[in-house]
C-alpha cells in the first residue's frame, strides 16, 4: 500500500526556532562571538577546517557556533559551503621545508639541526584540571628567546644522505581529485593522502592504533613532527607567473618505519606521511601510520589482512560526512519501505501459522 | 623562509605581500598616503577557492590537501594600468585595495607607495613573524648529559 | 597586458551566467530551437554567443581547444582571464571552439567511456548564420520534428550511432545559439539542396 503524505512544515519551522533558541542558551550569559571561537577554540576550528577540507578559520568558527559545537555537523556545513565556491585553480605544491615552525620535534634524533622545539604543546602538561581558567584573567606573556628565521631541514634528509631511507622522488604528475572524480579503487597514493587528510580524526586514530597493536604492524617512529605556516603560491593565468596568495598553518608528520626488505626493496627505512590543515597533531600522526600501512603493496610486503591495509575499507569509511549522512538517514521517514517489510512479515507469519495448524491437524 | 622582496620579479613580491597582509591594513596605509584614484572594474571582487597541493613525503608526487578561500578582482586605472588582487580569505574590500596598489605600483607613484605602504607592511609582518619565532625558540630543548654510559 | 583584452566579461557574473546557462539549457533540451544569448563581448573572431557560452560553461577544470583562427593571442588572453580554462589539443578537450571546417575531423575528440559517457567533448561551432530550415531533426526534446541550418548531415548521423557515447554540439552565430545533443537523429533536408 502506498500512502503519499505531506505535512510537517509547521512542526519543522517550530523545531528550527527552538533549535535557534537552544543554540543561544541562557540569554543571561554573554553570547559567543565568531572571533572568540576562532581564537579560543582554535583546535576545534582546525579540525573543522581539516575535515571540512576548506581553510578559512572564520568560516569554521561560524560553523561551530551554528552547529552548537557538534564538530561533525560543523564539518558538514563547511563541506556544503565549499561546494558553492568557484575554484580559481590549484596551488603549486607547498614547500613544508620552508615552514615557519611553531613546533618541530623528532623522536629519532636528539640533536638535529634546528633543535627540538616544543611549541605550544599539551605534551608535558599534567592533565590536571586548571581551575584558574574558570576565573577571569589573562595568562602571563610567553617567554621569548632570540630566534633566527630560516628554513628548517627535514629529518628524513639526514637518513637520505646515507641512503638508509626510501626516497620520496620528485614527480609532477597532476594529482587526482576526489572532490571532482568519484573515489575509485585501486586508489594511488595521491588519492589516498587526499582522502586521509580530510578523514575523520577518530576513525583515523583508531586505525592507526590498530597498526600499533599488531593489525598490520609497521614499527613507526615519528621521524619528525612540525607545525607552522607555509606560504601558498598559485600560478595566475592572466599574469603568467605564480604569486603567493596567502599562508596556511599545517601539521606535518613523517614517520620512519622499520623495514627488513622485501622481494623488491632492500632493507631500509620506509616512510609514512601525514599532512593536515591547522594544528592537528593527533590526526597527522594517525594519517602517517595509516598511509604507511596502505603502502604494503607498493613496498612488496605481505597483506596480513589487517583493516588498515585494506584501502577500500579505509578510504570508503573514513569520511565522516558520507558516514553520518548514510547512518543518520535511517532515522528519516521510511514509512513505505517499512510498510512492505511489515506486509512481508505478516504474510510469513500467516503461512507459518497455517503450516502449524495443518501439522497439528495431521 | 623566502624573503619575498629578494625575488627577481618585484611585482610578484608586492602581490604576495598584499595577499598576506592583515585585514584592513593595506587600506589604512594607502588611505594615509593618498586619496584613492578612480578605476574601472575588469572583474568585480569575487570569492572562490584554490585547491592547496602538497607533496607526498614533502618532496614526492603532488596530492590535493584541501581548499582555501580566496578573493580576487581586477581593475584598470584611468591611465590604463591593470591591477590584480588575489588574496586569502573572503575580503572583497581588501582585494580591491590590493588590486589598486598593484595598479598604482606600475605608475610613477611606485616609489612613494613603496615607502608609504609596502615597506611598513613588510616591517610589520616581519615583526609578527619574529615575535612568534622568538616564542618558539624559547621552547627549544637544551639537553644536559647526566652520565655517559660508555665511560 | 592590455585592459581591453580583459573587458567584455559579464557585467554581473552571477546573473549573466545564470541567464546564459538558461539559454544553453533550453537549446540543449529543445534541439533545433534558436535561443538568444548575450552579455559577453569577446575579442574577434569569437561571436558574442560563443563568448557567453564559454564564460558560462568553462573554468579552470575544463580544458578548451581553440581551433585554427580562434586560436589567437586576444582570444587566449580573454579566455584565460575570464575562465582560467587550460588550453589543450583536440584529443584532451572538454570544449572545442571554431568554425565547422576548422574543427574537423570529429574523430579526434573524446566521446566518453562506457562508464562515464559524460567525459566527452562539446563542440562550439561558429556559424555564418542560424536558421530554422535545412536538416531535419527528431528525437528527445523535439515534439515532431525540427529543422536547423546544420553545416552537414552525415557527421551527426555517425555521431548518433555512437550513443550513449558521442559529441554534443552548440552552434553559435552573432547573439544566437542552437544545439544538437548526441540523442538527436538528423536526416537530410526534405527536397532541399545542400545546406552550407
Amino acid at each position: 500500500m502506498y500512502v503519499a503524505v505531506k505535512g510537517g512544515e509547521r512542526a519543522i519551522e517550530n523545531a528550527h526556532a527552538w533549535l535557534a533558541e537552544e543554540r543561544r542558551g541562557n540569554t543571561d550569559i554573554a553570547e559567543l562571538s565568531i572571533a572568540q571561537i576562532r581564537e579560543q577554540l582554535s583546535l576545534a576550528v582546525n579540525r573543522v577546517m581539516a575535515e571540512g577540507s576548506l581553510y578559512d578559520p572564520d568560516l569554521a568558527a561560524l560553523a561551530i557556533k551554528q552547529a552548537r559545537g557538534d564538530l561533525i555537523e560543523a564539518i558538514f556545513l563547511i563541506r556544503a559551503y565549499r561546494t558553492t565556491l568557484p575554484r580559481f585553480g590549484a596551488s603549486e605544491p607547498v614547500d613544508t621545508g620552508a615552514m615557519a615552525c611553531n613546533r618541530r620535534i623528532s623522536a629519532t634524533f636528539k640533536d638535529l639541526p634546528g633543535g627540538q622545539v616544543l611549541g605550544p604543546t599539551f605534551d608535558y602538561t599534567h592533565r590536571l584540571l586548571d581551575f584558574k581558567l574558570a576565573a577571569d584573567g589573562d595568562p602571563p606573556k610567553a617567554p621569548t628567546r632570540d630566534a633566527q628565521l630560516g628554513d628548517v631541514p627535514h629529518v628524513t634528509e639526514f637518513l637520505n644522505r646515507e641512503g638508509l631511507i626510501e626516497e620520496a622522488t620528485h614527480d609532477d604528475t597532476p594529482p587526482p581529485d576526489l572532490t571532482r572524480e568519484p573515489l575509485e579503487m585501486p586508489a594511488d597514493r595521491a588519492l589516498r593522502l587526499q582522502a586521509l587528510t580530510r578523514a575523520d580524526e577518530g576513525f583515523t586514530l583508531g586505525l592507526a592504533y590498530s597498526t600499533q597493536r599488531g593489525y598490520g604492524r609497521n614499527h613507526a617512529f615519528v621521524g619528525e613532527l612540525r607545525i607552522g605556516s607555509v606560504p601558498v603560491e598559485m600560478e595566475i593565468p592572466e599574469l603568467g607567473f605564480a604569486i603567493e596568495i596567502g599562508e596556511v598553518t599545517l601539521t606535518e608528520c613523517e614517520t620512519v618505519n622499520q623495514f627488513t626488505g622485501s622481494k623488491t626493496e632492500p632493507p631500509q627505512f620506509t616512510r609514512g606521511y601525514g599532512l593536515v590543515f591547522g594544528q592537528t597533531e593527533r590526526k597527522a600522526i594517525s594519517m602517517a601510520l595509516v598511509d604507511r600501512a596502505l603502502r604494503w603493496e607498493e613496498l612488496g610486503e605481505d597483506n596480513v589482512g589487517a583493516p588498515a591495509q585494506d584501502a577500500e575499507f579505509v578510504l570508503y569509511h573514513a569520511d565522516n560526512i558520507q558516514a553520518t549522512g548514510f547512518l543518520e538517514h535511517i532515522k528519516l521517514p521510511h514509512y513505505v519501505d517499512f510498510q512492505s517489510e511489515l506486509e512481508l512479515v505478516r504474510k510469513l507469519r500467516r503461512e507459518a501459522e497455517a503450516q502449524q495448524l495443518q501439522e497439528a491437524a495431521e | 623562509m623566502k624573503d619575498a622582496l629578494n625575488e627577481n620579479d618585484p611585482r610578484k613580491a608586492w602581490m604576495g605581500l598584499l595577499a598576506k597582509a592583515p585585514a584592513g591594513r593595506v587600506a589604512a596605509l594607502l588611505g594615509a598616503a593618498i586619496s584613492r584614484p578612480a578605476f574601472t572594474w575588469l572583474r568585480a571582487p569575487e570569492i572562490g577557492s584554490t585547491m592547496v597541493r602538497a607533496r607526498a613525503g614533502a618532496t614526492g608526487a603532488p596530492f590535493n590537501l584541501g581548499e582555501m578561500t580566496v578573493t580576487r578582482c581586477a581593475l584598470t586605472l584611468e591611465t590604463g594600468e591593470v591591477g590584480h588582487g588575489y588574496i586569502q580569505g573572503r575580503r572583497k574590500a581588501d582585494a580591491e585595495v590590493a588590486a589598486l596598489v598593484d595598479a598604482l605600483m606600475q605608475t610613477a607613484m611606485a616609489s612613494s607607495l613603496r615607502t608609504a605602504v609596502l615597506d611598513p607592511l613588510k616591517t610589520e609582518m616581519t615583526t609578527v613573524r619574529v615575535a612568534r619565532a622568538a616564542k618558539a625558540a624559547a621552547t627549544k630543548v637544551d639537553f644536559f648529559t647526566m652520565t655517559r654510559g660508555e665511560d | 597586458m592590455q585592459a581591453n583584452t580583459l573587458s567584455g566579461g559579464f557585467a554581473d557574473p552571477a546573473i549573466g551566467s545564470a541567464h546564459a546557462f538558461r539559454s544553453v539549457m533550453e537549446a540543449m533540451a529543445r534541439p533545433g530551437t534558436i535561443q538568444n544569448i548575450d552579455g559577453a563581448t569577446p575579442p574577434a573572431p569569437l561571436s558574442p554567443a560563443t563568448g557567453a557560452v564559454l564564460l558560462t560553461l568553462c573554468d579552470t577544470e575544463t580544458p578548451v581547444y581553440l581551433a585554427s583562427d580562434v586560436n589567437c593571442a586576444a582570444v587566449k588572453a580573454w579566455l584565460s582571464f575570464h575562465t582560467g580554462a587550460p588550453l589543450v589539443g583536440p584529443s584532451h578537450c572538454m570544449f572545442a571552439v571554431g568554425t565547422w571546417d576548422a574543427l574537423a575531423p570529429l574523430s579526434t575528440y573524446p566521446i566518453g567511456t562506457s562508464e562515464y559517457p559524460d567525459r566527452s567533448a562539446t563542440l562550439i561551432v561558429e556559424c555564418p548564420e542560424l536558421a530554422a530550415s535545412g536538416a531535419t531533426m527528431t528525437g528527445p526534446g523535439i515534439k515532431e520534428q525540427a529543422a536547423l541550418s546544420l553545416p552537414e548531415v552525415e557527421a551527426f548521423r555517425s555521431n548518433r550511432m555512437l550513443f550513449p557515447l558521442g559529441l554534443d554540439f552548440i552552434f553559435t552565430s552573432g547573439d544566437r545559439i542552437a544545439a544538437l545533443p548526441r540523442t538527436t537523429h538528423v536526416s537530410a533536408p526534405m527536397g532541399a539542396t545542400k545546406v552550407s
